[in-house]
């Protein structure tokens, strides 16, 4: 079995070729992921700082704004959801600002599978995805035919976005197949009647992952698996998205770009409340995959909360003068 | 529409820049003695930003004849007085460290983003950790009681004049000496300002003393029979007339001269972070540093990718406005530096090499030249050899740890060099054959006041920084009659 390495740039195009290689067994799907270079964390989180220093002001901070307001995966995942909450969340995807209806729209709407049904009917025909968390969310502990089943309830409910958690504990107990395994088989269970699939994010939360090294490998993986997003975090444990940790998974999206031509979205999710840090983080992908991934298809924000800043920055931009949170809506 | 960052000028306002200066001498400042002056102008729009006094003999002489008459008090002040008086100066630094910033940026061309980031606060650093050894130098090594030189002649380069000068005044203020100091002649603004930190900070007059001028001045200063130690950062070429200068004599020297740095890359390194630091190790301060990584040494089974990725992340770089804080590479900072770095550049491309550089609109005033990278470069082309002191990288490729050794060892210089590599035992066996200075592993240009700082070979001697630093500026005690 020939041992791919993994490499940057074109070249790397025709190495990698052959992906049944690297996911053929076990062991060389191992070689693989522990061939990827590794991580300096100085380094990396050096860069991300250093990223997070640009000053983004007047045009381009409009620009940013409306952007990542279109970029917001609108999120409640709350035991306590109810349809009324969810219908309301709906009404402020689409509307996000009631008194400024040039603010653009939310990209999805982000619920429980139970949830689906009711977002997808109180979305109509705005165009906002429903995007829901399958695969027993958050731990992700439980059996694969109830994830499946998980999965296919919220495809058949009109998910159009399928966000599964993977097994943390079979990753860092290095059954790197299993992980590669339940991916792939996720993603067949997002296939529609019709031909068509829901898109597959795949949720690794990294601060589980702990190393820099585990976030490049299991981005690799989970791309292999033909994830077509990946996202850091569930948002519901201590350590969510950092910067460092969604540079990373940029880089990573990069490389694989460049060695197999297929684009993977990227996703940060949890803690990211100011529109000063979701700039900072348009920062980053712009300066690390470009303006082919600065829009709602190919990089999202999964927040709850950031988007009642944004609008107040947007607020603020157009009148001059800052509002306060009684300008916004709370739902 | 692409995300396009719109301008985010620093502003200008928060400095008050006066039409003229004069000389800084004794706690006053006076005109030349001839009132001879010269202009000092910003690389990046070539405005003229101030008119400064060109010191003559005579001037150097008063100059030191202050600075002598100051170390009598000075020395005899209790280390913890001492100390006092440098924590004030470090903290009216970081008090006024943005001012400084936008100062530093206009005289020099260099981004704010660094000046703000990088210099002042290593400037306001150094100073607090040599006030923290002025009563401690018993401790220090160098003998139970070291007695402080007596006048220190300084002179110091235009690539960092705020934090060379710290460099230079911290440690020969904490043990006990007294300074005259010339910054360079293109960027004399911010040690002026420091001599108005001097008053503010009620230091004694004639401790500190600054001369702006040219060559002249500096060759004055030198020579004067009144100094007892010269300090010089800047070219291989003038530290050896300065050695030339104090030979024969009792002076003590450090020079910190020249560099040509190997910065060497493995097969097994964090690639993404090479490619930051070869860009940090080159493009910094638009390569105006004395240590920067301006030969990359990379392992062949990895040169295309590293080549494409570095290439990738040059298009990146955001070259122009020093004051705007998005800036990643400003002004070069003089006419005759820039026609220096052209005439190289030019030499390499004449010898054979491939020159690259990411396209991008240079202003049409001031200074600037682009982040440039050449490659099939040879141990033979001059390119890899002379210090261009400029944005201009060399890429030369190896096959062996040995290999690497050796090509990184060939050149007259020592200052520095980079190891990437993820295998620990690999980065310990190189940084022992590496003659330089400082070997950073998996980093590069990270400085800290606690490390010493210095060269081997026409790199010069002696170590400034840390503790080490303190010695340049101490006569260690010895046994009655030993010395």
């Amino acid at each position: 079995m020939p041992i791919t390495v993994p490499a940057y740039g074109k070249e790397a195009a025709g190495r990698l070729a052959s992906m049944a290689d690297v996911t053929a067994d076990d062991g060389a799907l191992r070689r693989f992921l522990h061939g990827l270079p590794g991580v300096d964390a100085v380094g990396l989180e050096a860069r991300a700082a250093g990223l997070g220093t640009r000053s983004i002001k007047t045009t381009a901070k409009a620009y940013a704004i409306d952007l990542a307001i279109s970029m917001i995966d609108l999120t409640t995942l709350e035991g306590a959801d109810t349809p009324g909450k969810v219908r309301a969340l709906c009404a402020k995807g689409v509307h996000p600002d009631p008194t400024d209806r040039t603010s653009p729209k939310v990209a999805a709407i982000c619920v429980y599978p139970d949830m689906v049904a009711t977002a997808k009917e109180a979305l109509g025909d705005s165009g906002i995805h429903v995007a829901s968390v399958a695969t027993a969310f958050p731990a992700g502990r439980a059996a694969l035919p109830v994830k499946l089943a998980d999965t296919r309830d919220a495809v058949a409910a009109g998910a159009d976005e399928i966000d599964m958690v993977i097994d943390r504990g079979a990753f860092l107990s290095g059954r790197y197949m299993d992980v590669f395994e339940e991916i792939k088989a996720v993603k067949e269970a997002c296939a529609l009647p019709d031909g068509g699939a829901a898109h597959l994010k795949v949720i690794f939360e990294t601060g589980e992952l702990q190393t820099y090294d585990n976030v490049r490998r299991v981005s690799w993986l989970a791309m292999l698996a033909g994830a077509d997003f990946i996202k850091t975090s569930t948002g519901k444990v201590a350590v969510n998205a950092t910067p460092p940790v969604t540079l990373l998974m940029l880089e990573a999206v990069r490389d694989f770009h460049a060695a197999t031509g297929v684009q993977v979205g990227v996703k940060p999710a949890g803690g990211i409340r100011t529109t000063k840090d979701a700039i900072k983080y348009l920062v980053m992908v712009n300066e690390t995959l470009g303006e082919p991934w600065l829009t709602a298809d190919w990089f999202r924000f999964g927040a709850s909360s950031l988007l009642n800043d944004l609008l107040m920055q947007r607020q603020k931009l157009s009148s001059g003068r800052y509002s306060g949170p009684d300008y916004v809506t709370v739902d | 529409m692409t995300f396009d960052y719109a301008p985010a000028p620093e502003s200008r306002s928060v400095v008050d820049i006066a039409p003229s200066y004069g000389l800084f001498l004794d706690g006053e400042f006076v005109p030349a003695s001839d009132g001879k002056v010269f202009k000092t102008v910003s690389p990046s729009t070539e405005e003229v930003l101030s008119e400064v006094a060109q010191a003559s003999a005579e001037d150097v002489d008063r100059a030191v004849k202050a600075a002598r008459k100051a170390f009598e008090k000075w020395s005899a002040l209790p280390g913890a007085e001492r100390a006092k008086y440098l924590f004030r100066i470090a903290r009216l630094l970081q008090e006024r460290s943005r001012e400084l910033a936008v100062l530093e940026s206009l005289d020099n061309g260099k981004p704010i983003r660094e000046s703000r980031d990088a210099d002042l606060p290593l400037v306001a650093a150094h100073f607090f950790y040599y006030a923290g050894w002025a009563d401690k130098l018993d401790h220090a090594g160098y003998g139970a009681d070291p007695r402080p030189l007596g006048v220190a002649g300084q002179v110091i380069p235009w690539n960092f004049p705020l934090l060379m000068l710290a460099w230079k005044i911290a440690p020969a203020l904490a043990t006990g000496n007294t300074v005259v100091l010339k910054p360079a002649e293109t960027t004399p603004l911010s040690a002026l300002f420091f001599a108005d930190i001097c008053r503010q900070a009620g230091l004694p007059k004639g401790v500190v003393n600054i001369l702006t001028g040219d060559g002249s001045t500096g060759a004055s200063l030198v020579g004067h029979p009144g100094i007892d130690k010269v300090a010089f950062t800047g070219s291989t070429e003038v530290g050896k007339a300065i050695a030339r200068t104090v030979a024969g004599t009792d002076k003590k020297v450090t020079l910190e001269l020249g560099g040509k740095a190997a910065n060497i890359v493995f097969d097994d390194a964090p690639l993404d972070q090479a490619v930051e630091g070869i860009v940090n190790g080159i493009f910094f301060n638009q390569g105006h540093v004395c240590c920067a990584g301006s030969r990359l040494l990379v392992q062949e089974s990895v040169a295309d990718e590293l080549l494409d990725a570095l290439k990738r992340r040059m298009r990146t770089l955001r070259v122009g406005d020093p004051l705007d804080k998005n800036t990643d590479i400003g002004a070069i900072n003089s006419a005759e530096q820039l026609a220096r770095i052209t005439a190289l550049a030019d030499a390499g491309e004449a010898e054979g090499a491939e020159r690259w550089s990411p396209s991008c609109e240079l202003p049409s005033s001031g200074y600037w030249f682009a982040p440039t990278l050449f490659t099939g470069v040879t141990q033979a082309h001059r390119i890899a050899r002379e210090e261009i002191f400029g944005p201009v990288l060399s890429v030369l490729t190896f096959r062996t740890p040995a290999e690497a050794v050796e090509k990184a060892n060939n050149t007259p210089y020592g200052l520095s060099a980079g190891i990437w590599t993820e295998k620990g035992s690999r980065m310990l066996w190189m940084a022992n054959k590496l003659r330089a200075g400082i070997v950073w592993s998996n980093t590069f240009n990270k400085f800290d006041p606690a490390s010493p700082f210095g060269g081997y070979k026409e790199s010069g001697y002696g170590r400034e920084g840390g503790r080490h630093g303190l010695e340049a500026y101490l006569a260690p005690s010895s046994p009655e009659g030993a010395r």
